[in-house]
């Protein structure tokens, strides 16, 4: 099914006999596989509005990631949170919608720094498991007008209700940027040197660590974004702040380097094609470099990947594992994995019993008949 | 101490008749047996029921509604308010919780068959952790007594209401409150990272904690802006920041809100991103010259626009900023070049409410536009206020478009009131079909309650109805708010 209006979709959800498999693009195959009819939002497409003067952009969910993209790129404009690509990383093939991004609440390196994709999100249109068209917050940047059903779209993927329409806060693009490299350091150095980047007074838009990086060896990017003379003055001043590492310290200023380099941490490219798992842990950085020992411990072949100043740890590990920990605060989202292991393991970590009874109690009200991607999310 | 003189809003609704629903008799006749349970699970002194001292929570900042509550409790802990809500919940009586008791919109209102729950006892640092970039505190501490807590490590916690002495992180949780620098650092919502919450029912639950995204659905999201209808909120988990190396203003003053609206939204889109933009209108420039002698020019519109960063990088900012600025041809362009200059800049805006207040009586709304519609707007207040014959003055947030239209009127004039309320309904109107809404900042509360039906469809407000009855089934906990009281009647009355 591909609607092309909100009403159309409605009736499709409203009518429906069965459960529905909700896709944008397709592109970000992860959770629990959903057997139902797919109900694809590619064709409620098009930017409705975009005000560069008032950073916001509204558009069809179905609007291709790419679309938006250049419409924002053509006013120097972009998302601020750098949603990444699954496709590479899953194997998936498609096009990436914004709705999707929505519904996945994606971000990037910059989420340290802007938060995700829900910290940019003003207002969602929305077709409920029921068939009722909803709207909630709207396109203005500040409103506490009712309850905020934006954040809670944010990350549903798709199992509270169909994104219709979704309107977002946007940013320019800085006019300079730079890349400060500390080599050699091992995790806890490594995590250690983020904490005191994001500790200072610098604005750092990036903070990544790949204990094995491109060139084989322990890597930590340190990014800096702004007008040219503060971009300069900031990666001096960081320069001195690291000294006492001991690491060798460089500053990348190449263009096509730093988006290269941000890529390869946003899409997490050293997991692309691999056979492995792929596991995402949201956890405090200090805590990281001892979770990721542990499962070295018993998996001493996994791939890492540090993002978020260590908030975030990307590891590959060999297939079929249950890499969930139960001992940091936080929790792990298996990301890539077979059918199979995304049916016996579930993808997204359980909750707390309370949580639990909260989440299905929402659920039920949303999507009454538990149609809309039934057991995607646990 | 915090004094709310600057905001003689109070006077102008007079002592009206309320329209809250009819206190619940039968919960008023239990009274003694009600005190008794909460004395049993609180110390003696955190029960309070005489009647003149619960009078001190009759009232939040929007003073023109009062009613004692039934009894107010202060617990210490969180597994006090647990128990306190237990025994509300067995006893079916209605809860209201309480910060700082300064929410503008009446969210902080009780009932007389209510309980008042006030966290202003829970006012504890719990951990400060500067290598992860938090604090965990409890929620009855002051806004500003937590950046207070973390500033011998020259850092602190980016959202700044004006009222950030006295209010407390529990009403600014619930209200997802502003504050002037939000245009860089974000609201309440984007510096939160965890709550500890008790369910009206005394469960206790954590959600969130120093990591970065939820686990399931973003149930922190939601509870942050509920408006204390959803479950208390006893602990917060909040992002802190280190503090920028300096900051510095520039005022700029020009003959027409239009141009001063171009010239924000030129800033904007130069992809420079200042901390403030903050924009006041004549009315507003004249009140404060004569009340604080700040030194503004006199003119249509003025603008303070605030950078951040070192020395050499604030004169790279402010250079661009004023270029753009000369391209409208400002009637005054005037940085500061000392810690003085930029107080003296800052003072006029500062003080706009109290002068305000000392010309006449007036409301403050809190509207929010999209920017591009800025000059648009303050025209139709223009001519509105011509309509109305009462004279308004704009002091507000432009960077990100919420205003704060002050209508100025005679509470001693019969009518005059009236006209104004209606003038500000008519305001916030306009916000919505321009693509705003009704409130930025401040909360819908009382206050707002019977507008929700501009902005929303009522399947809309069902939804959000629908959410609570997840959280709180029995509609207990602060029931007569946000929505409107014809929509959540039949919820309020099947719960009693
Ligand atoms: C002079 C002045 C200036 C102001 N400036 C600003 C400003 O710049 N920006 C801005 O956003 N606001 C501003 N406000 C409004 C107000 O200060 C904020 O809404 C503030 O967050 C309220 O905090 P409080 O602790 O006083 O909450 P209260 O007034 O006590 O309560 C507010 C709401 O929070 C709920 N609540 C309280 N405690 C809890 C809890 N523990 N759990 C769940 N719910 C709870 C209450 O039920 C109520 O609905 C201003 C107010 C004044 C008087």
């Amino acid at each position: 099914m591909r609607p092309e209006n909100e009403a159309a979709m409605a009736e499709m959800v409203k009518t429906a006999a069965g459960p529905l498999r909700v896709i944008g693009g397709g592109t970000r195959d992860i959770g629990a596989p959903v057997e139902g009819e797919t109900l694809s939002t590619a064709k409620m497409s098009g930017v409705s509005l975009y005000e560069p003067g008032a950073l916001t952009i509204v558009a069809g969910a179905g609007t291709p990631l790419a679309e938006i993209e250049a419409v924002l790129a053509a006013e120097e404009q972009r998302l601020a949170f750098e949603p990444m690509d699954h496709r590479p990383l899953l194997g998936t093939s498609g096009e990436p919608t914004i709705g999707g991004v929505v519904a996945a609440n994606v971000s990037g390196p910059r989420r340290i720094q802007v938060g995700s994709c829900r910290d940019s999100l003003l207002g969602v249109r929305f077709v409920d498991g029921a068939g009722r068209v909803l709207k909630n917050g709207g396109r203005v940047m500040k409103n506490v007008t009712g309850y905020d059903l934006v954040k809670l779209m944010a990350g549903s993927w798709g199992t509270l209700g169909v994104l219709s329409e979704v309107s977002l806060k946007v940013q320019a693009i800085p006019e300079a940027s730079a890349c400060v490299l500390l080599n050699g350091l091992d995790d806890v150095a490594a995590v250690n040197a983020m904490s005191m980047a994001l500790g200072s007074p610098y604005d750092i838009t990036g903070a990544a660590h790949a204990p094995v990086g491109v060139d084989g060896h322990p890597v930590t990017m340190i990014r800096i974004e702004g007008l040219e003379a503060s971009v300069a003055y900031r990666a001096e001043k960081l320069k001195a702040l690291f000294a006492k590492t001991g690491a060798e310290v460089l500053v990348e200023r190449t263009p096509e380097k730093l988006t290269a380099g941000w890529k390869w941490v946003r899409d997490a490219e050293l997991m692309q094609g691999g056979a492995g798992d792929v596991w995402r842990y949201s956890l405090k950085p200090s805590d990281a470099p001892q979770v990721v020992a542990d499962i070295q411990e018993q998996h001493p072949e996994i791939k890492v990947l540090y993002d978020w100043g260590g908030g975030l740890v990307w590891v590959e590990a060999p297939a079929g594992t249950d890499l969930r920990r139960s001992e940091f605060a936080g929790h792990a989202t298996l990301v890539r994995a077979s059918n199979a292991t995304r049916r016996a393991v579930p993808a997204f970590q359980p909750e707390p019993a309370p949580l639990v009874t909260i989440s299905k109690g929402l659920r039920a009200k949303f999507d009454p008949r538990g149609i809309l991607n039934p057991g995607l999310m646990g | 101490m915090f004094k709310l003189v600057i905001f003689p809003y109070q006077y102008w609704k007079g002592n009206r008749d309320m329209e809250m629903p009819a206190p619940d008799q039968s919960i008023i006749a239990r009274k003694a047996r009600i005190v008794d349970r909460l004395r049993s699970v609180l110390p003696a002194d955190a029960v309070i029921e005489d009647e003149v001292e619960t009078r001190a929570y009759e009232c939040d900042a929007l003073t023109a509604y009062r009613c004692p509550p039934l009894a107010a409790v202060l617990p210490a802990s969180t597994k006090e308010v647990s128990e306190v809500l237990k025994v509300c919940h067995a006893e079916g009586v209605p809860v209201v919780p309480r910060g700082a008791g300064t929410s503008l919109a009446g969210g902080a209102l009780p009932t007389a068959d209510s309980v008042i729950l006030g966290v202003a006892r829970m006012t504890e640092v719990l951990e400060t952790d500067y290598d992860n970039r938090f604090i965990r505190v409890q929620s009855g501490r002051t806004n500003l007594s937590v950046s207070g807590a973390v500033e011998e490590e020259d850092f602190f916690y980016a959202p700044d209401p004006s009222s950030q002495l006295a209010c407390a992180i529990a009403g600014n949780i619930a209200m997802n409150s502003g504050g002037a620098h939000c245009l860089k650092y974000g609201v309440t919502t984007n510096n939160l990272l965890g709550v500890t919450m008790v369910m009206m029912d005394g469960e206790i639950v954590e959600i969130g904690g120093a990591h970065l995204d939820a686990a399931g659905l973003d149930l922190l999201g939601l509870i942050c802006g509920s408006e204390g209808q959803l479950g208390v909120v006893t602990e917060a988990t909040l992002r802190i920041l280190r503090k920028p190396e300096g900051a510095r203003p520039v005022l700029m003053g020009f003959d027409s809100n239009e141009v001063a609206g171009q010239c924000v939204s030129d800033i904007i889109k130069a992809g420079i991103l200042p901390v403030a933009i903050e924009f006041m209108d004549r009315p507003c420039i004249r009140a404060t010259e004569a009340f604080a002698g700040a030194g503004y020019p006199d003119c249509e519109a003025l603008l303070i626009v605030e950078v951040e960063g070192s020395d050499e990088e604030i004169e790279a900012q402010l250079s661009r900023i004023n270029a753009i600025a000369r391209t409208h041809n400002p009637v005054e362009l005037r940085e500061s070049g000392s810690a003085e200059e930029s107080a003296k800049i800052w003072l006029g805006r500062k003080s706009a409410f109290g002068a305000m207040g000392q010309i006449n009586d007036y409301m403050c709304l809190d509207g929010t536009i999209p920017v591009s519609q800025l000059p648009y707007v303050l025209r139709r207040i223009g001519e509105m206020s011509k309509e109305y014959g009462l004279d308004v003055g704009n002091v507000f947030h432009a960077g990100d478009g919420n205003m704060h239209p002050l209508i100025l009127f005679d509470a001693n004039k019969p009518g005059d009131l009236e006209l104004c309320e209606a003038f500000g309904a008519d305001i916030l109107k306009l916000c919505v079909e321009v693509g705003g809404c009704l409130t930025g900042e401040h909360g819908v509360g009382i206050e707002k309650r019977d507008l929700m039906v501009d902005q929303y469809d009522p399947e809309d407000l069902e939804i959000q109805m629908a959410v609570k009855d997840v959280f709180d089934p029995d509609w207990l906990l602060n029931p007569a708010k946000v929505f409107p009281l014809a929509s959540s009647q039949e919820r309020r009355i099947a719960a009693e």
